[in-house]
């Protein structure tokens, strides 16, 4: 809420400024935002929507279930919700808590994680949306790959 | 026209699937819409601004600027450059979209713009500070340790990929956009 509120700020006094100095290039800007937000929208709606599915479906606990396995198998799934899943910070870290604290190992936990926020399964038609389907699926799949190998360095340093 | 219907076609899905969850198990298709609609005002709340950032950011900065700092000579200062302006960003990564879509059509480099997203996506302040309070500052650290050379490798992998310097759709900041 806190960077909302710097966010608005921010692109108030930006706006305020551009206004001064020149009118019909802050017309401009404005009217390149609203397209911009215009072309997002039907994607953003759609994947609103899978995540509103998504949550009520698999509730946490049985994302939960899957933490509490450390074989190859085990990681690669857990790897796999995180790539699917989208959730925020406020959510994720929490749940990594509960999760390590319920006895999943440090390895799992940060598969999650790290597949979590590099790769975005949900959100990869916006990202075709705005840069093609070659630049998502090897921005995603190279994502994939590091995250993994981040993960399971990190699960053996802290173990 | 068509077109345009299409892009609706994931909508329309996810409503069809909200309204057979619903008939079967009314408590659940609630939830899923409830989540949905509560998703869709925080995202509301925090993409005007950013939008209308990157629409004066397109009218304001001009291409030499953008080209000097994150453009194909920018060398290291360009990817150090990409890093500090991601990791300030606020919200998820799809926020991050329009942004490195304005810079790569203003001639930033495509290593950049991907390292960009990368950080933007990994590695935020706000995001750092919940996840020393929550997992602990050596998987914090050590995760940030790991991942900065992991988003600066992908930059450089996703270049050779896509054979920007070419005639490629990054070649020189996109130009087939459909606004």
């Amino acid at each position: 809420m806190f960077f909302n509120v710097i966010l608005y700020l921010l692109a108030a006094a930006a706006l305020c400024i551009s206004f001064r100095r020149d009118r019909q290039k802050t017309k401009k800007a404005l009217a390149i935002a609203w397209n911009s937000f215009r072309n997002l929208i039907p994607s953003m709606l759609g994947i609103i929507g899978l995540i509103g599915l998504m949550l009520a479906l698999v509730p946490r606990e049985v994302i939960a279930g899957f933490f509490g396995n450390n074989s190859p198998a085990g990681i690669l799934l857990i790897s796999l919700a995180g790539a699917v899943t989208l959730m925020p910070a406020f959510i994720a870290f929490p749940l990594a808590a509960s999760l390590l604290q319920s006895g999943a190992s440090v390895m799992a936990v940060a598969c999650f994680i790290t597949t979590l926020l590099m790769v975005g399964i949900i959100t990869a038609p916006m990202e075709v949306n705005f840069f093609g389907k070659k630049f998502t699926f090897w921005r995603n799949a190279i994502g994939f790959v590091l995250a993994l190998v981040i993960g399971g360095v990190m699960g053996v340093i802290l173990q | 026209m068509k077109a345009q219907l299409r892009r609706y076609a994931l909508f329309a899905l996810v409503v069809v699937a909200d309204l057979l969850l619903y008939l079967q198990h009314p408590a659940r298709g609630e939830q899923a819409i409830r989540s949905a609609l509560d998703y869709l005002v925080e995202m509301l709340l925090f993409i005007p601004p950013i939008f209308v950032l990157v629409g004066l950011l397109d009218v304001w900065v001009p291409r030499q600027i953008v080209e000097k700092n994150v453009g194909p000579d920018s060398g290291v200062r360009g990817v150090v450059i990409s890093i500090l302006v991601a990791t300030a960003a606020a919200g998820p990564l799809y926020a991050g979209f329009p942004v490195a879509d304005a810079l790569l059509r203003k001639g930033c480099r495509l290593a950049n713009a991907v390292i960009f997203l990368g950080t933007w996506a990994t590695i935020k302040i706000p995001m750092l500070m919940m996840e020393v309070k929550f997992v602990g500052l050596p998987f914090a650290l050590l995760r940030l340790a790991l991942t900065l050379p992991a988003i600066i490798a992908t930059g450089y992998l996703m270049e050779m990929i896509l054979k920007v310097g070419e005639t490629g759709r990054f070649a020189q900041g996109a130009g087939e956009k459909n606004y």
